[in-house]
């Protein structure tokens, strides 16, 4: 009899190989879809997966789409890790690009390098803000974040819509439900000349960069990962379950905010109602892709990025509808979950009480 | 039928699709399976629900389809979580995302049809009571199937010897396993359960609601039932009552626009998000109730280690 | 030596082949959606008018269309992806591609792009717009005729000048010929949700309404108005399918004719930046058949609006019309002038409740 056994360290060799090995099961699963969309398997695949690595602007646009993604999925890390499920990072997202975006308006009509840390400032800290009310709700009212933090998103979102109808709307605009662009001062700097690739990057990087400290060696590390897996524990160590709980959400609402400020002052460059398209929701996936690792987290963000890219890029290729998109990458993230096991776990043949006994005499 | 009656009878069908789904949940999740794939599961029985009633002419074998496709769904979810032992939380997302592009996929040739809705059916003398008759027993079929489930599945999880287990396997699947419960086999049946109830609330809505298929017809009322289970404690009784009372109030904001309140639309929008949140709250606070926490073992993966 | 000439002559004819091959290449025509090609509203129509260009064009033209794509950070890669795999024309159908369409227009000078509901051009940015409202008059003369309860349902999605022009516009016309007419609206804060629409429509019905209008692209309203036993006027396509009984007629959105005339004149090298904003009369708006519940008498009379709108002597918004507030805005006679309209942000007077900010 065969059975699955958890190896005592994660294998290395599996872990890399795993996206590969995905990439080949959804090739042939995939295979038996194009053929019935009547169109090349091998060419969708090629699209879907390394067209978008050969040239600068799909690189670079997976840089745009990656940045967003692992900051938020750094900050979701810490917070699964203790057990407290933030699943409303779209909405603490959509805060931040709001409340950044707004500052930026504010002073749409002043120079100054000034205005994009402050920018980011408020981002950060409408995230967090939005993130402490399911805080708040959960160590007075006992009330469960998940649901806080889910409905809080969908407000948030009607927010920003009625804000852009609002004050925010750009008085030039003909009543459009749009801001005024921002201006110069307000728009972050670009890391790759001719792309949208911009210093958000770096920002995302810094945060693996940090987390992978603060996992590693840092007491707030420590706590987390112990309230998730001995809660009880935990106490007896006398950390305030509460303290964690609060730093979790406001880290991860911040983190968000951060992203959702990058996201309006980046790649968008004013406020739409618009803005928010799930980074969220995909995030909480990257984050477990990547095996709530920082490391692993970037390459997650990447890998989902690298989806979203190609799939645009078979549709527009190959004429094919948008909902090839999601089937791919369903199946991909199938295929990955799937193969992933193997790398926490080895396949053992297990004999049987009696065979063990005759291999013994 | 004065407006009042009109509006109550309103919010049982817009939170029917709710209440399928949100029961459905709850069964799985009392297993100790957090399956956040419920909106690919509704999208699929929607689909399915669709074509199958279209094609064949029969609501009844389009109802089949549609917990049958909901069902197939989970149990990709379930072979992965159990078998594989696979992430519970990243392997439903990835269902819901697999579940809206095939919907989307298979719909490609339904759009643009469209069938009658299912018929009413009035229960003979009790949708005569006055007032109350033509609010709670005059729906089309599927509406009282939701109510019966709902009684069910509680019935079913106090009561019976199956229900103990399912929560025996939830709370503690490592004791349910020395007991010599089949931990896996039972989440597999609860995952397939909640499938099927998904596939039916999605099937309400392309049948009953608005009998017509559009691709993400779901528009988020998977994740709105992830948060009624919440809302409910896990408890089927008030997961219905979460589900009126979101639906209730989704429906109520749009009476008031139209009774010409002057407040933004989008500020009555957000009515039933934060009236959840807050009903939430309340009545999270009052501890000396009844047990408000989750299944103790909800998400974590079950690893026989004997 | 001779390899060399033979190379030369090689890639001599090749270049000569690829020249003629070159004039023999299909112009690539990409189209942009904001929703599903299926939703048979909005995208759909979009769509048919592609399909159009294909069938108008055959072998000489190839068209792309991406669909359900958002009007936030992605809108700027795709529409630039299109531009990079060699596409001459690009469409981008929905005024959230705005200033997304422009930023890439910039990099790529010789792509034509077609904005549609935008304000913005440029040298190689072309807007255009359809007169939707026109047909809003048709069916508010109509739906004042029609309705007995003088209640009109209307379901609108967002407070945006298009929509608001819709409002005004039916509203004027029903109260023209039925002075005791009022308006429900209901905004919904989406294009396109059936079910919510669906919750909007009985909503409106149970509070008197028994005609509905809608500004939201999914014939669930049309299906709700069918089983309720009430009118309804279908919005974007023709929605009749979907209530035989129900609909009176439809405002249908064609963009055919439009799309192959610019295909066209990119062809024939006359393409310039120009904002068109076509009616009734250019056939950029049309109406659905008259169902036969509608009397002869108010079918005469909606078609001699329709014969007015398209011959200039009716303007949809004529005044003497004040605004909600009561302040004057057109005068006896006067016309409201295209800026007006465009950025349209105030209910006229009569129409009950606040506008949303």
């Amino acid at each position: 009899m065969i059975r699955l056994e958890p190896r005592n360290d994660v294998s290395p060799a599996m872990a890399y190989l795993a996206p590969a090995l995905a990439v080949l099961v959804t090739a042939v699963a995939g295979a038996a879809i194009f053929a019935a969309l009547g169109k090349d398997p091998v060419e969708a695949m090629r699209l879907f997966f390394i067209q978008p690595l050969g040239d600068w602007f799909s690189i670079s646009e997976m840089i745009v789409k990656a940045t967003p993604l692992i900051l938020i999925a750094i900050g979701l890390s810490f917070g699964f890790r203790a057990g407290v499920w933030n699943i409303g990072a779209e909405g603490q997202f959509t805060l931040g690009a709001l409340a950044g975006g707004a500052t930026g308006l504010a002073f749409y009509d002043v120079a100054g390098l000034w205005v994009l840390p402050l920018m980011c400032i408020a981002g950060a800290l409408a995230g967090m803000a939005w993130a402490a009310i399911p805080a708040l709700l959960r160590t007075r009212f006992n009330a469960n974040e998940i649901l806080v933090t889910l409905m809080l998103s969908y407000v948030a979102v009607l927010l920003l819509s009625v804000l852009v109808h609002g004050p925010l709307k750009d008085p030039d605009g003909f009543n459009f439900p749009e801001s005024r662009l921002f201006h110069d001062s307000a728009i972050l700097p670009i890391l790759l000349e001719g792309t949208r690739a911009h210093v958000g990057f770096l920002a995302s990087l810094a945060a693996v960069a940090v987390a992978w400290f603060v996992l590693g060696r840092h007491i707030f590390g420590f706590q987390v990962k112990v309230m998730g897996q001995a809660p009880r524990a935990a106490r007896f160590g006398g950390f305030i379950e509460n303290k964690v709980i609060w730093s979790c959400l406001l880290l991860s609402g911040g983190l968000a905010g951060l992203a959702g400020v990058f996201e309006a002052a980046g790649p968008v460059g004013q406020l739409v109602p618009a803005i928010p398209v799930g980074y969220g929701f995909t995030a909480i996936i990257v984050a477990f892709l990547g095996r709530l690792q920082p490391i692993g987290i970037l390459i997650a963000g990447f890998v989902m990025a690298l989806t979203y890219i190609g799939g645009e890029t078979a549709q527009i290729e190959m004429n094919l509808p948008s909902a090839i998109t999601g089937v791919f990458q369903g199946m991909f993230l199938f295929s990955l979950l799937g193969i992933d096991v193997f790398a926490r776990y080895r396949l053992k043949r297990i004999r049987s009480a009696a065979q063990a006994a005759e291999g013994a005499s | 039928m004065d407006l009042l009656q009109a509006i109550l009878q309103g919010v049982i069908v817009a939170s029917t699709p709710l209440v399928f789904a949100a029961i459905g949940e709850v069964v799985a999740e009392r297993s100790g399976v957090l399956n956040l794939g419920v909106e690919g599961m509704m999208i699929m029985g929607a689909i399915a629900g669709f074509a199958v009633t279209l094609d064949s002419g029969s609501y009844f074998a389009g109802v089949i389809a549609a917990a049958l496709a909901g069902a197939a769904a989970a149990t990709v979810f379930g072979l992965l979580t159990q078998y594989l032992m696979s992430n519970q939380v990243a392997t439903g997302l990835a269902l819901t995302i697999f579940g809206l592009g095939v919907a989307a996929l298979i719909g490609q040739g339904y759009s643009g049809e469209t069938t009658p809705p299912l018929p009413v059916l009035p229960i003979p003398l009790l949708s005569d009571i006055p007032f109350i008759g033509p609010i709670l027993f005059a729906h089309d079929p599927l509406v009282y199937l939701s109510v019966i489930l709902v009684f069910g599945v509680a019935w079913f999880l106090s009561r019976t010897r199956a229900g103990l287990i399912l929560k025996a396997v939830g709370d503690n699947h490592d004791a349910a396993h020395a007991i010599g419960y089949r931990v896996v086999l039972v989440r597999m049946a609860a995952i397939a359960f909640g499938g099927a109830s998904a596939g039916l609330g999605g099937a309400y809505l392309s049948i009953v609601q608005t009998p017509l298929w559009v691709e993400n017809m779901t528009a988020g009322r998977g994740w709105i039932a992830l948060a009624i289970v919440v809302f409910s404690a896990w408890r089927p009784a008030r997961a219905l009552m979460g589900a009126y009372l979101f639906g209730g109030v989704t429906l109520i904001q749009l009476h008031i626009q139209g009774l010409g309140v002057e407040i933004e639309a989008q500020y009555l929008s957000m009515l039933p998000y934060l009236v959840t949140i807050i009903v939430l709250a309340v009545i999270s606070h009052d501890k000396a109730r009844a047990k408000l926490n989750a299944p103790a073992c909800l998400g974590r993966s079950f690893y026989a280690s004997s | 030596m001779k390899r060399l000439m033979t190379k030369l002559a090689a890639f001599s004819a090749a270049a000569l082949i690829g020249g003629g091959a070159l004039a023999d290449d299909p112009m690539k025509v990409g189209f942009v959606y904001v929703g599903p090609v299926g939703d048979h509203g909005w995208t759909y129509e979009h769509d048919q008018g592609r399909l159009a260009v294909e069938k108008a064009f055959g072998d000489k033209v190839k068209t792309t269309y991406v669909e359900n794509v958002s009007e936030g950070p992605d809108a700027t890669r795709v529409i630039q992806q299109l531009a990079r795999s060699g596409h001459d024309m690009i469409f981008t159908t929905s005024f959230g591609f705005m200033n997304p369409t422009l930023k890439v227009a910039k990099t790529f000078p010789k792509v034509k792009f077609e904005h549609a509901t935008g304000f913005k051009r440029a040298a190689n940015v072309s807007t255009y717009s359809a007169r939707f409202y026109e047909g809003r008059t048709v069916i508010g003369l109509i739906a004042g005729k029609m309705t007995k309860s003088n209640t009109i349902g209307y379901i609108a999605s967002f407070p945006i000048p298009e929509v608001v022009r819709g409002i005004n516009a039916a509203y004027l016309a029903a109260k023209s010929v039925n002075p005791d007419v009022k308006m429900k609206i209901v905004w919904v804060n989406t294009w396109f949700d059936p079910g919510k629409e669906a919750d909007a429509a009985k909503a409106l019905i149970d509070q008197g309404a028994d005609i509905l209008m809608q500004h939201t692209d999914s014939p669930a309203a049309m299906q709700i108005a069918e089983e309720r036993g009430i009118m309804a006027f279908g919005q974007a396509s023709d929605m009749v399918k979907f209530g035989p009984n129900a609909q009176l007629t439809s405002i249908i959105d064609d963009w055919a004719p439009y799309y192959i005339a610019r295909v066209q004149a990119a062809m024939d090298g006359t393409w310039k930046s120009q904002d068109t904003w076509d009616g009734i009369k250019q056939g950029m708006v049309a109406m659905a058949d008259f169902s036969h519940k509608i009397p002869t008498d108010v079918q005469a009379m909606a078609q001699k609006a329709v014969d007015d709108i398209v011959a200039g002597t009716r303007h949809s918004f004529t005044g003497p019309i004040n605004k909600q507030d009561g302040s004057p805005w057109l005068k006896a006679g006067e016309t409201a002038s295209d800026g007006d309209l465009a950025s349209m942000n105030f209910y006229v007077e009569g129409v009950d409740g606040a506008l949303p900010k």
